[in-house]
């Protein structure tokens, strides 16, 4: 298939799609297009975008690509589609959340731990939300329930994989640097994990 | 009359962090004796100012104390296991470097949410599964979407098929069985169908309960087309077909 013709058949699947339209997807419908074919025809469909001043970009997220308004339109957005503005997270919920995406899956116990304080409010409000989920249950004592993070998760804060959150290596190295033993924050990865 | 401004705290290292930043302390070497002193002032004026204080704050007083007093002891009185001891402030240490860390990580995902707060797009659900069955596609209705075809269903029952008082015998064990004979003889089946031909509300009930059961150990699997579509039972595609009971 052409380029350019790509290029139209990727704009027009993004377009239509309600969620981020995977690349997988794409390659359904498109048989055997390399995906680095894809995200060139789409880093060029930004750049057309960019040059003709459109208001909107193709963004990454969770996995798939979605259409969404340039941050400059957000001031008059806001005004008419106050329902779609979402409310911002408190710091607990920000505290608890990265947590829970730099150690998932993670018990509420070690969320605590580290957090120093209670979080049962913050684990159901995040749940409500949709930005974490159950991952199962650890196979410790008591069976805590494990928590991950979600799509939705990503989706909230404009990141395609959870790869792409800022690293955390100061920690390690500051860790490292303290006296005492070591303390690997990294820890317990490959605790057995069993669905609920 | 005095203004005094405090600073809400996320918790007993969140307040520790702030006197050690304000008083610019290096985190390897905490004067514990100086830093005890002010975190208790600090609770003194929570308490003045009618704060409510979480008992994390004062575990953490306690173990502030705690760890002075093993300061305060001279080397050469410590017993041999004692002064092979590490620092007593190295457990407190290690807590708040990595308190600190996902303090300065929540404030990353901050920036990022206010950056992403500024883009607006479709509304969709960004966590549905899709399936796949008879080759059309269709994603997993959540625990809500049942719950809420059940209440259709159940509103929509006449009152008075109701009236008969007789004692139902219908156990989920059975309803299961049922279930799964319908899925033998076909692919898919409506919600609503597997509710017309109950009875009573307990049966309906039951069969909801056989439902839940089987989605349970992943034997079926409730899906739709579109939000707040019909609701279709299929078998779960990645369990292998049910044999006939």
């Amino acid at each position: 298939m052409e380029n350019k013709e790509l290029k139209s058949v990727v704009e027009a699947l993004i377009f239509v799609s309600d969620k981020p339209f995977g690349i997988n997807n794409i390659r359904d419908v498109v048989d055997n297009v390399p995906e680095a074919q894809v995200r060139q025809v789409i880093d060029e469909l930004n750049a057309e975008y960019e040059q003709t001043g459109r208001s909107f970009i193709i963004q990454e997220v969770a996995g798939g690509f979605r259409m969404a308004t340039r941050p400059e339109f957000a001031s008059w957005l806001k005004s008419f589609y106050k329902s779609k503005v979402k409310e911002r997270l408190t710091r607990p919920s920000l505290e608890t959340l990265a947590i829970i995406a730099y150690k998932q899956p993670v018990t509420k116990p070690e969320i605590e731990a580290i957090r120093g304080v209670n979080t049962d409010g913050v684990i159901t409000t995040l749940l409500e939300r949709n930005l974490i989920k159950i991952a199962g249950r650890k196979d410790t004592p008591g069976r805590p329930l494990l928590y991950a993070t979600t799509n939705e998760f990503l989706a909230h804060f404009g990141l395609g994989a959870i790869s792409e959150m800022p690293k955390l290596p100061e920690v390690q190295q500051l860790i490292d640097a303290a006296p005492g033993p070591r303390l690997d924050i990294t820890e317990e990865k490959n605790d057995t994990i069993q669905t609920a | 009359m005095y203004k005094v401004k405090l600073e809400e705290f996320e918790g007993p290292l969140d307040l520790l962090l702030f006197l050690i930043k304000k008083d610019e302390i290096d985190i390897y070497d905490i004067p514990i004796a100086m830093v005890t002193e002010q975190y208790l002032q600090y609770l003194e004026l929570m308490e003045l100012m009618d704060l409510d204080i979480a008992g994390e704050f004062l575990v953490m007083a306690a173990t502030l104390m705690h760890i002075k007093s093993k300061m305060l002891l001279p080397p050469e009185e410590r017993s041999p296991e004692e002064a092979e001891e590490e620092d007593p402030r190295a457990e407190l240490v290690k807590r708040l470097i990595e308190y600190k860390a996902f303090k300065e990580a929540a404030s990353s995902l901050q920036s990022l949410e206010s950056r992403q707060r500024d883009l607006f797009h479709r509304p969709g659900d960004m966590d549905a599964v899709e399936v796949e069955c008879n080759g059309e596609k269709f994603f997993e209705a959540s625990l809500f979407d049942l719950i809420s075809a059940f209440s259709t269903v159940f509103a929509n029952v006449s009152k008075e098929a109701f009236l008969e008082v007789i004692k139902e015998q219908v156990t989920v064990e059975q309803k299961v069985h049922d279930i799964l004979h319908l899925l033998v003889d076909k692919p898919s089946f409506a919600l609503k169908d597997l509710f017309d031909s109950s009875k009573s509300k307990i049966e309906m009930v039951v069969v909801f309960l056989a439902l839940l059961e089987l989605m349970k150990i992943h034997s079926i699997m409730a899906v739709q087309k579109e939000l707040f579509g019909e609701i279709q039972i299929i078998r779960n595609p990645a369990v292998i077909e049910p044999t006939k009971v």
